[in-house]
């Protein structure tokens, strides 16, 4: 999902990075306040942190024969809201920008918005439905990670195709680049979807009082919930 | 292990295995250096260039592990100390 260094002309890139700059200011504004009023979560923003660190440098391959790499901010959506996946995303870009030139200072706008903001948030509202729909956690977790990642390529899709559109248009220069980035990622995302699971698994298991607290999951029934106060 | 977990494992490599099954000779480079291609057919000039590359392919997988490492690290971490601290219990 990466739209390489200076491959977004003017007026685009500035209009990415208006638009993510907001957004993730914003995200830093709310990873303030929720570290303030719970500092126990500290852990479990590192951990998300990381979770998108380990995921975005593993570049996977797929059926496509080319290969591609996930993205992991699903999760941390889930767990803290999609704008504070946004800053830890737009972290990660950054990191990946400077030292491995891959991404760009002048893309890193419209690359934190494909995978910082669209795919946290489809993450977040699938998990949303998926709680009201009283789907199992692990199915609902595995649907907004993997579609949460499916649904950052496709974004990059359309933002190239935004500027670069064939002699037939916006939708057919769509469709050329999301055969390359989607069709890719589908293995992918699934992969990410079960990452997701184990993780979350493990969470529920070890620190459900505190996925309670931030309203996560609601509380369950079971004798985790002693240990999980502290 | 629960079954599950195990099975999703199985799943997992499979879906990792199976592109070098379905296409042996493809040649597995980025998606996204496929789009840069793409573009850089319509005979579009990138108007600016990273400030620093690594120097070699070596350096950039040195830097990939780096990241993938660093992340590593936190999760083990997290994992093993709310573990040990269960344990503890």
């Amino acid at each position: 999902m990466h739209i390489m260094e200076g491959f977004l002309p003017h007026p685009w890139w500035e209009i990415w990075w208006m638009i993510s700059i907001v957004i993730v200011a914003y995200g830093v504004y709310r990873l303030s306040k929720v570290t303030k009023k719970l500092p126990e979560a500290k852990p479990l923003l590192a951990l998300m942190g990381a979770f998108i660190f380990v995921l975005s440098a593993l570049k996977l391959p797929s059926v496509t024969g080319s290969c591609s790499h996930p993205t992991g901010s699903g999760l941390a959506a889930v767990i803290f809201g999609p704008v504070i996946a946004s800053v830890l995303s737009m972290i990660a870009l950054l990191f990946q920008a400077l030292l491995l030139a891959h991404g760009g200072l002048t893309t890193l706008g419209a690359n934190t918005f494909s995978m910082g903001i669209v795919g946290p948030v489809v993450a977040y509202l699938i998990w949303v439905v998926s709680r009201k729909a009283r789907l199992p956690t692990s199915a609902g977790i595995f649907l907004a990670a993997s579609l949460g990642d499916l649904f950052t390529y496709v974004t990059t899709s359309a933002q190239l195709a935004l500027v670069f559109p064939t002699a037939a248009g916006f939708f057919d220069a769509f469709l050329k680049f999301g055969a390359i980035f989607a069709i890719t990622q589908i293995p992918l995302a699934i992969g990410e979807g079960i990452l997701a699971i184990f993780l979350f698994d493990f969470l529920a298991k070890y620190k459900g009082q505190l996925l309670a607290t931030m309203k996560v999951i609601s509380l369950p029934i079971t004798a985790h919930e002693q240990e999980g106060k502290e | 292990m629960k079954t599950q977990y195990i099975l999703l494992i199985v799943v997992m490599v499979a879906l990792f295995i199976a592109p070098f099954v379905i296409s042996p000779s493809a040649e597995y480079s980025g998606a996204d250096s496929a789009v840069e291609e793409l573009i850089s057919n319509q005979g579009y000039e990138p108007w600016f260039s990273p400030i620093w590359e690594p120097p070699s392919g070596e350096i950039e997988s040195l830097l990939f592990a780096l990241q993938a490492s660093i992340g590593a690290i936190i999760i083990g971490y997290f994992v093993g100390f709310e573990k040990g601290k269960k344990a503890k219990k």
